[in-house]
């Protein structure tokens, strides 16, 4: 069988048609929470990209979204994950995979899990290189997986941090805690920063935007079980 | 009506098989022991039965003549594999035999009585045979007729053989309830009619009238004129492998790698019959005779890389308990199997699922079956026990169900952060003085500071004590606490329990 040399003129076509696909690859964002996706730079999480998330409830918010809709989850190296909290928030627990101690090759689960998760959560253990985050970053651009890193991770397209928060529902030896109000700070690749207030976790354990410090201080119903 | 005549028919009859059957599966020889089924015994051991347990009984009857009798749950997939060797025993000694149940099977006499040179030598040549499986009781009957010979060996010490044409002479003297007919076991002995042979005398049309068609052919068996023919079953092809290790292989990895061509033989027969295999047992056994079994599961179906896998961390995970000298065998047997057209890989690619699977699958053969699990939640009181978690293609087993009440469990919203082993904090009051709980749930003092490793937080509100005690009648079991929540000045919050030695742990931090 022999090789059909592309023409000038089709070779040109083929080059228009390769750019639409990846442009429509890029575009194809992973949606998040309304809340959230004012703060990213793209109003959602792309596939191939690396995101520094801290704290447990923002990580929960973020899984939520994309688990809901039909996505696999992965979380890799968080052995105390806590997974009734992950489903108050929405996150669909018969298509999460935890691997709590994947040890020292924490880099080739990660990896593999990218060829099929929609996205992986990982707490590296150590410091990672750019070069296993670079060719981390092909595959998972390849398959169109997101990867949240809750830790220190090179070159991420937007690190997701919490400030100021506040705590409800609790005084001094009465109620329970009903939620809290946090300043959720995105600061991009390049340098640009935005924050907005959000109540995470709300009452039932989700993300929810801030209406302000009368409506989430309101008394614990409380429901006879026994 | 022309009856064709009896053949001359060999039964084994190995009494109380159900008993024997968990005897060989768990090797627990000396214990009294009966099994039930709808809570009536329905078969018990030497022991059992010298202390009165008999059949029939109900189980709370039963363990009130033994107190130390060991009540068994029928289960005929147990009586099944347990028989499968001696079958294949006799198979081997003689061919064509027919399984009427577990512990019971009939063969045509006529062959193996030309080749041991008699009847009564060939019942104790298969007797013989089976004695090395350490199952000791068998008995044996010949006669004319499959009931007969059933009948001969029921009456055996441990062999019987009936001359032909003297069936109707032996049976006449038995109860009319070996016929194992419900309605007429129930009935004749009302009419006066308690022998076989009182039966057997009675005039064939007037059984006819009274018992129909099925009357005429008890009738029949109880003259001892038995027309059933020996229907000898089809031995089905061995699906199960083993492999013989010598000398005995120490490391894991040596005997994964040796049994790899065991494992493809095991995939390529199942295969060649037109299956796949989705349940597996396999079995290691040691030079010490340490024995390590496990059921393994897989969502679609094994591979050999698969089963492979499954053998070494079989060996790893009994490594530290079960197995302590060398392994001489591995042997592979199938628990359930499905065509194979169900699993063909389709025409259009795999669904996305089947891709997870294989990626979950080649990550679980780098960590272990624990390195991928999926959470699931269950009932209980504490966070910790709630989130159980299964391994990867396990079927998923809740120890406690959730739709109960579990008073004291939490409500929204729970922490996202749950130490699998909790951690050791510490609350003091304003003064530096451990808060601890006292028997009436006061406190000794305002919780003022957590300690969390080195670090030292001021509480800026806090709420409990939330007490939660369970299986207070269980020693063991028993836990017992009081839980609190703590806000601390840096804005995190701590779930926090105050054991009843009074230690503080954290159990979760809301983050």
């Amino acid at each position: 069988m022999s090789v059909r040399v592309a023409e000038p003129a089709s070779r040109s076509l083929l080059l228009q048609q390769l750019r639409a696909k990846t442009q429509a690859r890029i575009q194809q964002v992973t949606d998040v929470h309304p809340a959230l996706a004012g703060l990213l730079p793209d109003g959602g999480l792309r596939p191939g990209c690396a995101y520094q998330v801290s704290g447990g409830a923002l990580l929960l918010a973020l899984l939520a979204e994309p688990s809901t809709a039909g996505s696999w989850c992965s979380v890799v190296g968080i052995p105390e994950f806590g997974a009734e909290a992950a489903r108050s928030a929405g996150v669909t627990l018969e298509r999460l995979a935890l691997v709590p101690n994947p040890g020292q090759r924490w880099l080739s689960v990660v990896a593999a899990l990218s060829e099929v998760m929609g996205v992986v959560a990982v707490r590296p253990p150590g410091r990672v290189g750019p070069a296993d985050a670079n060719r981390l970053a092909a595959r998972m651009r390849e398959h169109g997986c997101v990867l949240l890193a809750c830790g220190e991770w090179p070159r991420t397209e937007a690190s997701l941090s919490l400030g100021r928060p506040q705590w409800f529902g609790l005084g001094e030896g009465h109620g329970y805690l009903t939620g809290r109000e946090v300043e959720v700070t995105a600061r991009t690749r390049h340098g640009l920063t935005r924050t907005t207030r959000l109540v995470l976790p709300d009452r039932r354990g989700r993300l929810a935007e801030s209406r302000g410090p009368v409506a989430v201080d309101q008394p614990v119903e409380l429901q006879a079980v026994g | 009506m022309t009856v064709a005549t009896p053949t001359r028919c060999l039964v084994l009859w190995f009494p109380e098989w159900p008993v024997t059957a968990w005897r060989l599966a768990t090797d627990a020889w000396d214990v009294p022991a009966a099994v039930i089924a709808a809570n009536e015994v329905i078969s018990c051991s030497a022991e059992a039965r010298a202390e009165g347990v008999r059949l029939g009984q109900r189980s709370r009857e039963a363990q009130s003549r033994c107190p130390q009798l060991r009540v068994i749950a029928s289960d005929p997939a147990r009586d099944e594999h347990e028989f499968a060797p001696l079958l294949t025993l006799v198979e081997q000694a003689a061919p064509g035999v027919q399984v009427i149940r577990p512990g019971l099977v009939a063969l045509r006499a006529r062959g193996p009585a030309r080749y041991y040179g008699g009847e009564a030598q060939a019942a104790a040549a298969l007797l013989a045979g089976i004695d090395e499986l350490g199952v000791a009781d068998g008995r044996a009957g010949v006669a004319d007729g499959v009931f007969t010979a059933e009948q001969a060996a029921r009456e055996a010490d441990p062999i019987r053989v009936i001359p032909g044409g003297e069936s109707a002479a032996f049976l006449a003297p038995l109860p009319i309830g070996r016929l194992g007919d419900q309605e007429l076991t129930s009935l004749l002995p009302r009419l006066g009619v308690r022998r076989l042979g009182d039966f057997a005398t009675m005039d064939a049309g007037q059984v006819r009238d009274r018992f129909g068609d099925r009357g005429v052919r008890l009738h029949a068996l109880a003259a001892g004129a038995d027309s059933r023919p020996v229907q000898p079953r089809t031995p089905p092809p061995e699906l199960a492998r083993q492999v013989e290790f010598e000398p005995p292989l120490e490391l894991a990895e040596q005997v994964a790698f040796s049994s790899r061509t065991t494992a493809e033989e095991f995939i390529a027969g199942l295969a060649a019959v037109n299956l796949v295999c989705t349940e597996l047992r396999v079995m290691v056994f040691t030079e010490q005779g340490e024995r390590s079994e496990r059921v393994w599961l897989h969502p679609s179906c094994f591979d050999a890389a698969a089963v492979i896998d499954r053998v070494r961390w079989q060996l790893q995970a009994s490594a530290t308990d079960v197995i302590g000298s060398a392994v001489v065998r591995v042997r592979l047997e199938p628990v359930a199997v499905d065509a194979i057209a169900h699993h063909t890989p389709g025409l259009f690619g795999q669904g996305s699922d089947e891709k997870v699977h294989h990626a979950l699958s080649r990550v679980q053969s780098m960590l272990g079956p624990e390195g991928v699990v999926t959470p699931a939640i269950g009932g209980g009181r504490w966070l910790g026990e709630r989130q159980v978690l299964v391994a990867w293609s396990d079927r998923p087993a809740l120890p406690q169900p959730l739709g109960r009440p579990w008073p004291g469990s939490l409500p929204d919203p729970l922490p996202a952060t749950v130490f699998p082993d909790r951690r050791k904090v510490d609350v003091l009051d304003a003064d530096g003085v451990r808060v601890r709980v006292d028997d009436r749930l006061l406190l000794t003092g305002e919780p003022a500071q957590l300690v969390v490793g080195a670090a030292r937080l001021r509480t800026a509100g806090w709420a409990g004590p939330w007490p939660v005690a369970e299986r207070g009648w269980d020693a063991e079991r028993a836990r017992a606490g009081c839980r609190f929540q703590v806000a601390d000045d840096t804005g995190g919050a701590w779930l926090l329990v105050h054991d009843a030695d009074g230690g503080w742990w954290a159990e979760g931090r809301y983050d």
